[in-house]
């Protein structure tokens, strides 16, 4: 077997220094009828690498892959053209094969990445500080809500009807055993979102305010009102980033008055993975600090004096405060995190914004195509690079029949929002830096096919 | 044996002035390379991407919340990001560069067919809400995977979404409490073992249990007279790790599941060393109702410096109308059905909620999945049959210059334990472990569990050549004769890394998360 | 002024029905390092027993527990910036917090100096 060093005979020798008889013999503990004598039966035996990746490609083989045909879904997964020197450099054996970088002396390169990667992050959300990322914008999402409540020591979180449905059901379950009361605005296929519904939900027992900046629908929330009239009231503001692209022309949640801002980092660097793994960012005020969930990287110096990085302020987590910790985050998405900060290496400033202006650019130009289509009404008055459009009947259907002429041409709000009759007919379309004018046509051609 | 340095030669001893005394312009030692942080190197006008011109770019659609300025972040050409990383991973320790015995990390080779794999378009390049019928390959690994899970823990269901471990412990423990709600039953008790990893507790408190420990009994195993005295109609189930936190299978674990059963509680199985007993037992058999897989422990997914991990989790039959959404389910016709909240509804209408967005981790359900098949059943049960045989061999070897506590208890399984017992007054199990980043390793694990003072968890994997093993066991022998003799040099280990000890103090007192100008 | 001590290790010092708490000597060479304090807040109640303030080490967060009932008065505001007072003067300028006593009584059962000094010994 290719993955394993010891031969029998090796086997045999270490077994006589041990004094065992066989290897069977060390597993005497394992009581007899539980004991398998053999190996299991159903999975086959051991085989050949060309026979696995045969296998494996076949199974590669039965999708439709994004890059393969006009594709414009979004909806918290992005495609972004990766440059090949992020897949490159992740791969090196000293990053992909590490540790958690608990051994300082030899995990600076880790270490230095995430401190890296923590100041790329605070910057781009424009927070005072950021942690080392945690499993993915949803996650993240429920975390900034119970860090809120117990900085706030309130226990009802106000959402937005524009945060990701699948952030909101995340939120909601672990809600529901922690005993935290959501009040979440209804979703609306319209222009503006419910900035004075959300206002108006704001009391005196209300921990956050949860909103998606962009939104669900592509729109673009007032973040800096909402943040006063949260902040009038002792709550705090949360916002959520799915497409951490925005940002390269978007004002940054810090800058507009959010003291929590999270967000799914997968569009840099990440690749879509058809959902995982992917890649959670927090970042939030200072004086927060040491409520943050999931691991920190922090600067210091060595016996030498010189500049090193370590993990700090561990005593929050749960291996060391057990049933007090602040989470139940016991890792983080290093090798994902690696990856969104070599991209936006680089990329840098400029090239990120360059990135955002074409992706916005390749979003207008599908707005304004799709509005010729007979039947097609745009919806959004603002957006970034994803926007809402109402459809003459059942998205759904209107989605696959696309897909049955290889277009992937958008995601319908009924897969969504399964419960929400009234935004059946929705339908929110994506553009990236890799929407081509050609994409574009054959999605117009393939929608008023399917429509005719 | 094997000595690594067998002329007994040290760097210390060359002529002339001693290696750390030898400065240099740069602050580089050779092939050791300091390196500058981005923000030091880079600027936001510079940029290793090139894009089509963006200047004539109507941007007036994005509104009122549009920025002035492009974002302060540093940008660096290709040659130098390449440089830049490149260099920073010589700085770190892998499991490419040598043995990494960290105990219960399982730190084993990940296999670059993995990787390949991983990378194939039809699962790298898909989006998890495409409509189903052009996802079918990527929902068919994702079912596939979960039957090989079922199949190799003789479980009834698995939930495949728990993004680590500690989440599909989260996810366990909501299904024990979506179950108790579903009959009614107030239970609130979750019994733990004083000898489990710090997360077992967090995540019962977590999901609003109130957390008892067990004691343990002197050899090291939990103590099943005082676990069944305790149970009653207030307690919700038990925690158990088995393998446990000191490296010993819970020969008892079937007559406490049988005892829980009976009193009306669950029995969560903490699956972190299921690498041990893969392909050799069934924790259905022994009465599990729910146990989280480390993808990256059993599996080999690799770390990746700290994650991503991925935690499924597989259920008995009694929990599993409680598993989250989404999971998969193979159809008569052979196609994969996707159930999200628009079927749950008529399919799986206890569900308990949902974990996260989409689907999981793809990306390590795909390297799963090859390391699986690539194995197969005879090679799996050879990979817990060497990696016990591994640790048992570093066990015996060692157990005459290092205090082994449960050495007497009968043969470990996949790591072996140790304690500082015997070493000179003033020196620590991290003065030994500093000791063996010099000699070229990573350190075991330190102060786990911890039952055992100065514990040292020795945990050598599978995927350890013999010759590699007789080269550890000659430098933990040395180290542990230099901790014996009171070796001052010992203590301010490691000399020869790319730092010394880091004051961590000082990053905790004055916390610096992010560079300032 | 009288000073009394606990089993886990905090110090009180009491002067009529206002007291001073801290940890002691033993606990702070016991704990390494503090790292950081975390203070009850002022005018909270806390009742005899109860985890009034957590002092953290680098690899270990401890519960500092009220040795007696009462009126949370003063937090040491100094420790913010400086928590390595709670290391180099424990038992002075490293106080946690001041309080107003409900019930005197309490302290009865809390050891003096000399005990305190016999208990140490035997751990």
């Amino acid at each position: 077997m290719r993955y394993l060093p010891l031969t029998d005979a090796d086997r045999s020798a270490m077994l006589s220094v041990i004094g065992a008889g066989s290897i069977d013999e060390l597993f005497a503990d394992v009581p007899a009828e539980a004991r398998l004598t053999a190996p299991i039966s159903g999975l086959p035996k051991h085989a050949t690498e060309m026979a696995v990746e045969r296998h494996m490609a076949r199974l590669s083989a039965n999708n439709t892959t994004a890059g393969s045909v006009p594709f414009f879904l979004g909806a918290g997964a992005y495609r972004h053209h990766v440059p090949a020197t992020v897949d490159h450099m992740i791969q090196r054996g000293e990053f992909l094969t590490a540790y958690t970088p608990y051994q300082p002396e030899i995990a600076q390169g880790t270490l230095q990445v995430l401190f890296e990667f923590q100041t790329q992050v605070a910057r781009l959300f424009g927070t005072d500080v950021a942690n080392a990322s945690l499993y993915d914008g949803s996650t993240a999402c429920w975390e900034a809500i119970a860090m809120a409540g117990r900085i706030t020591k309130r226990g009802r979180a106000v959402l937005s009807g524009g945060v990701h449905p699948h952030y909101v059901e995340t939120a909601r379950t672990m809600a529901k055993f922690t005993g935290d009361v959501l009040d979440t605005c209804a979703p609306v296929l319209e222009a503006s979102a419910d900035e004075d519904a959300l206002i108006a939900k704001i009391d005196a027992q209300t921990s956050c305010v949860v909103v998606q900046y962009p939104d669900i629908l592509g729109r673009i929330p007032d973040l800096a009102r909402i943040a006063q009239a949260a902040q009038a009231a002792g709550a705090l503001l949360i916002a959520v980033v799915t497409e951490p692209v925005a940002l390269g022309v978007l004002q940054s949640p810090g800058s507009l008055g959010a003291d929590i801002v999270v967000g799914e980092g997968q569009s840099l660097g990440v690749g879509l993975q058809f959902g995982g793994p992917y890649l959670g960012l927090f970042g939030c005020r200072e004086k927060y600090l040491r409520q943050i969930p999931g691991r920190l990287c922090g600067e210091t110096v060595d016996a030498d004096g010189k500049r090193g990085f370590v993990l700090t302020l561990s005593t929050r987590e749960q291996h060391i405060r057990r049933e007090k910790a602040t989470s139940n985050i016991c890792t983080n998405s290093g090798l994902c995190a690696l990856a969104f900060s070599i991209h936006m290496t680089l990329l840098g400033g400029s090239g990120l914004s360059n990135m955002a202006r074409l992706s916005h650019h390749a979003a207008r130009k599908t707005a304004a195509a799709l509005a010729e289509v007979p039947g097609v009404t745009v919806v959004n008055n603002h957006y970034f690079n994803e926007f809402a459009v109402t459809l003459p009947r059942d998205a759904r259907q209107i989605v696959r029949e696309m897909a049955d002429r290889q277009v992937l041409g958008g995601i319908s709000l009924g897969r969504l929002y399964p419960q929400e009759d009234a935004l059946a007919n929705g339908m929110v379309v994506a553009a990236t830096e890799c929407t081509t004018d050609e994409d574009i046509a054959a999605l117009v051609a393939a929608l008023k096919e399917v429509l005719a | 044996m094997n000595a690594i340095n067998p002329n007994g030669w040290r760097p210390s001893m060359g002529e002339g002035a001693p290696d750390n005394a030898i400065q240099t312009f740069t602050g580089n030692r050779a092939l050791q390379l300091e390196e500058a942080l981005i923000f030091e190197l880079g600027d936001a006008d510079r940029s290793g991407v090139d894009f089509p011109e963006t200047g004539g770019i109507d941007m007036s659609a994005l509104g009122p919340m549009a920025r002035a300025e492009r974002p302060e972040l540093p940008g660096l050409s290709e040659p130098e990001t390449v440089r830049h990383y490149t260099r920073l991973s010589r700085q770190n320790y892998a499991i490419d560069l040598g043995l990494f015995p960290l105990g219960s990390c399982t730190m084993k080779h990940n296999p670059r067919l993995d990787e390949k794999v991983a990378r194939m378009p039809g699962f790298a390049d898909v989006h998890p809400l495409q409509p189903v019928h052009t996802v079918q390959g990527a929902l068919g690994v994702i079912n596939e995977l979960a039957h090989w899970l079922i199949e190799l823990t003789g479980m009834h269901g698995v939930a495949m979404t728990p993004k680590a471990g500690a989440h599909g412990e989260l996810c366990g423990l909501l299904c024990i409490r979506a179950a108790l709600e579903a009959k009614g039953d107030p239970r609130d008790v979750i019994l733990v073992p004083e000898s489990a990893h710090g997360t077992n507790p967090a995540t019962a408190a977590f999901a609003g249990f109130k957390v008892e420990n067990i004691p343990a009994t002197p050899d090291g195993r939990v103590d099943t007279a005082a676990l069944i005295a305790r149970l009653g109609p207030d307690v919700a189930g038990v925690m158990i790790t088995n393998p446990n936190t000191c490296g010993l299978f819970e020969r008892d674990l079937k007559t406490i599941a049988d005892a829980v059963h009976a009193a009306g509680g669950y029995v969560y199985c903490d699956g972190a060393n299921f690498n041990a007993i893969v392909g050799r037992v069934r924790p259905g058999d022994l009465g599990v109702d729910a146990m989280h897989i480390n993808l990256h422990k059993t599996f080999s997914t690799p770390h990746g410096g700290g994650g991503p991990g991925s935690g499924p989790v597989v259920l008995s039959e009694a929990l599993s109308p409680f598993g989250p959404l989404p999971f998969t389910a193979r159809q008569a016709d052979g196609s994969i059905k996707l159930i999200e909240e628009e079927q749950a509804h008529d399919e799986h209408p206890q569900a308990f909620g949902r974990m996260c967005a989409f689907h999981g981790q793809m990306g390590m359900y795909t390297r799963a999945l090859a390391y699986i098949l690539s194995h197969g059943a005879d090679g799996l049960r050879q990979v817990s049959g060497d990696a016990v045989l591994n640790a048992n061999y570093v066990l015996r070897s060692l157990e005459d210059v290092l205090d082994a506590p449960f050495g007497a208890s009968g043969p470990c399984m996949h790591e072996a334990l140790f304690s500082d017992d015997g070493f000179a007054e003033g020196f620590s199990t991290n003065d030994l472990a500093k000791g063996l980043i010099d000699e070229g390793y990573h350190p075991m694990t330190v102060y786990f569990p911890l039952v055992v003072h100065g514990a040292m968890l020795v945990e050598p994997t599978e995927t350890e050549s013999r010759a590699g093993l007789d080269q550890f066991i000659g430098a933990m022998r040395s180290l542990a004769e230099r901790a014996r003799a009171g070796d001052e040099l010992l203590k301010s280990a490691p000399h020869l890394a790319p730092r010394r000890r880091l004051d961590e103090t000082l990053a905790a007192r004055k916390p610096k998360l992010v560079y300032k100008d | 002024m009288t000073r009394y001590f606990t089993k886990d290790h905090e110090w009180i010092a009491v002067e009529g029905d206002e007291a001073t708490v801290g940890i002691t000597d033993y606990a702070q060479s016991q704990l390494g390092d503090i790292t950081f304090v975390e203070l009850p807040a002022e005018g909270s109640e806390v009742g005899k027993g109860d985890s009034a303030s957590v002092v953290d080490s680098v690899k270990a967060a401890s519960d500092v527990y009220a040795p007696v009932s009462g009126k949370v008065t003063v937090a040491n505001a100094a420790l913010e910036d400086q928590p390595e007072l709670v290391n180099t003067d424990p038992e002075g300028e490293g106080w946690l917090w001041k309080m107003a006593l409900a019930d005197t009584a309490e302290l009865e059962g809390l050891m003096d100096e000399a005990a305190y000094q016999a208990y140490v010994a035997e751990l």
